[in-house]
């Protein structure tokens, strides 16, 4: 270490201990507040977070919905926790966007040459989709009673539906994040995404019942993530059994997070 | 006096086996302005990255302040600004949550935030703007706010890459008078530059670095020196001229002339006798050049007695060229670029 004559006590000393996570809580909530004031900025993340998931809802609702016959509930209540869930997966492109675009623009390079939290640039990111996803859940469950979705079993159910939901999000969150990581810029991020996305939430139970699908999707289409936590927030919301589906959404979200987040804590040492 | 920044040996070769650092070592004593002078690629920002624990180089080691930033990157982190040579701003922010931010990450009290933030905005003639999101400002403003960014924790050591690229004359003038500012009350300024004109202008000590090697350094004294005491530089109406001037002088005390432009130039130690001989030649010819001025040689002429190129020009075209190729990660934002 130096003890070298002329070493100088830095102006800002890096804390140990419990004083240490407060640091860095602070900086992850520095982080959070500009990154949410970003999306706030900006036009299309706005249209993204919010007019997007909206419009899926009328489509669904008005359009294909006339086509679509679920056994059993109207459609408009079998649709709206699929759409919470399809809303929250596509959201996490946004994390995936968001961390390319700030790597793009020297953002994080300039985060590191800072006496921050190493934590902070990603923990910041993720919380603050979080935040927005709590916003977006908020938005489509007043749209989702507007166009008339009608809960058929109580309110801490339904409360416990959206937090099923939110916890997905955070974790799918983390994952996405290895996506900004990796890719060149923003719109490689884009792009990469939506392979991943498309056939996550569309053969998934988020639109239509996976018997109506081919027998060789089934596998995939009843077990996958976006479907576990359809059908856990579906029977929270609408009633039926619940511990399976809600034990699977669970497993899914907590194993993304346990695979996924130190992956990209790896990739964004190295970026 | 202790040395502020410290570089020994610094190896560091990027992926695909550039080796854009290949043994920089220099000092910079606290308190005074060192600039690291070279044309693009020579290594100067991977060597700013180094410094400023951004970077893990290949071989050797740096410290700043004392502190080694391989094995306290931290306590390095708290000890620095940094203006990076790409404006690092955030672009949906206004200048005042911009700077609020960096003063939060450097964990300074709310206070003493909000006491330094409208005092740095109109040091850098941000005011009339600094509630604007940045979206709506030119590239030297960004750049300006990238610089008082770099000052809100009123570091001892400030690390400025190309700081004043893209400023207009005006603004370059103000900043030079920033960093004298800063430098007189005590912080060590380790700037790169392509200005030739900068670094001899700030710096005390300047290394000039090609391909990743200190090739020289000292002060720009110094370096003037072993250049000779002046250089002859005639100018022409346009490079065609110059070259036939050129060819018209031939070889002069058995200098070569080099061609810069429509300037020619020439080494000339015993000025006024090599001034008449070349006006001679230039008059047997029939050529009449525009200007003809006996001047005090610059660090452009230092690097090409070095390398035999010319920096400056060298640096521009090159720049030009990386701008259109770089595209993606680097210079989405750049000092140059306004829209997103
Ligand atoms: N991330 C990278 N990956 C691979 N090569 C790189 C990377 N960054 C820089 N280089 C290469 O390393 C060398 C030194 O680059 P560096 O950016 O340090 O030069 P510089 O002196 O700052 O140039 P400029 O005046 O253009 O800013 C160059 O050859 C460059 O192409
Ligand atoms: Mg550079």
């Amino acid at each position: 270490m130096s003890t070298v004559a002329g070493t100088i006590p830095p102006a800002v000393v890096s804390p140990r201990g419990p004083a240490r996570l407060r640091w860095a809580i602070s900086d992850i909530a520095t982080v959070v507040q500009r990154n949410l004031l970003n999306y706030l900025r900006i036009p299309e993340a706005l249209f993204f977070s919010s007019v997007q998931p909206i419009m899926f809802v009328l489509l669904f609702r008005y359009v294909f919905g006339g086509a679509i016959k679920i056994p059993g509930t109207s459609y408009v209540n079998y649709l709206i926790p699929g759409i919470f869930a399809q809303t929250v997966a596509f959201g996490a492109v946004s994390t995936a966007i968001g961390l390319a675009e700030d790597l793009q623009r020297g953002i994080i390079e300039r985060f590191r040459a800072l006496p921050m939290a190493r934590s902070a640039v990603l923990a910041g990111r993720t919380v603050a989709d979080l935040v927005r996803n709590v916003v977006v859940v908020l938005i489509i469950t007043g749209v989702g009673f507007a166009v008339g979705f009608r809960l058929q079993t109580n309110a801490a159910a339904f409360i416990a539906g959206l937090l099923l939901l939110l916890l997905f999000a955070f974790s799918l969150s983390w994952g996405f994040a290895v996506i900004g990581l990796t890719a060149p810029n923003s719109e490689t991020a884009q792009v990469m995404s939506f392979p991943i996305l498309f056939p996550l939430t569309f053969a998934s139970s988020a639109f239509v019942s996976v018997q109506s699908m081919p027998q060789w999707l089934h596998g995939f289409a009843d077990y996958q993530p976006v479907s576990a936590v359809t059908n856990a927030a579906r029977a929270l919301m609408l009633g039926g059994p619940t511990a399976s589906y809600v034990l699977q959404s669970v497993a899914w979200s907590v194993g993304i997070v346990v695979v996924l987040a130190p992956l990209a804590v790896r990739k964004y040492r190295r970026a | 006096m202790a040395d502020a920044i410290e570089a020994r040996d610094l190896v560091k070769v990027y992926k695909g086996d550039v080796r854009a650092l290949d043994g920089v070592s220099f000092a910079v004593e606290e308190g005074t302005v060192f600039g690291l002078l070279g044309p693009n690629g020579a290594g100067k920002t991977t060597a700013v990255r180094i410094l400023t624990t951004v970077l893990r180089p290949d071989g050797g080691s740096a410290s700043v302040l004392g502190h080694d930033v391989a094995k306290e990157p931290e306590v390095v982190r708290g000890l620095f600004g940094l203006a990076g040579q790409y404006a690092a701003v955030d672009e949906n922010l206004t200048a005042r949550e911009n700077l609020r931010m960096i003063g939060r990450l450097n964990h300074l009290p709310r206070a003493v935030i909000g006491e330094r933030t409208d005092p740095l905005l109109s040091q850098f003639q941000l005011e009339d703007a600094a509630d604007r999101p940045l979206k709506t400002y030119s590239g030297g403003m960004r750049r300006r706010l990238d610089l008082a960014a770099a000052l809100v924790a009123r570091p001892r050591v400030l690390f400025l890459d190309e700081p004043t690229t893209g400023l207009d004359p005006q603004s370059r003038l103000d900043l030079w008078g920033v960093i004298e500012e800063l430098v007189h009350g005590g912080t060590t300024v380790l700037l790169t530059t392509q200005y030739l004109e900068e670094a001899d202008r700030l710096a005390e000590r300047v290394a000039v670095v090609d391909h990743g090697r200190v090739i020289s350094q000292g002060t720009p004294a110094e370096l003037k020196a072993r250049m000779g005491a002046t250089v002859l530089e005639i100018g022409l109406s346009d490079s065609e001229a110059a070259k036939a001037a050129a060819l018209a002088l031939g070889r002069l005390e058995d200098k070569e002339p080099q061609v810069v432009g429509n300037l020619v130039e020439l080494p000339a130690d015993r000025g006024s006798q090599i001034a008449m001989e070349a006006l001679r030649r230039l008059d047997q010819s029939g050529i009449v050049p525009v200007s003809f001025t006996l001047r005090e040689p610059s660090l452009d002429d230092v690097f090409l007695a070095l390398t035999g190129r010319h920096a400056e020009i060298e640096a521009d075209e090159e720049q030009a060229l990386a701008r259109t190729q770089a595209g993606n990660r680097t210079s989405a934002t750049s000092a140059t670029g306004g829209a997103r």
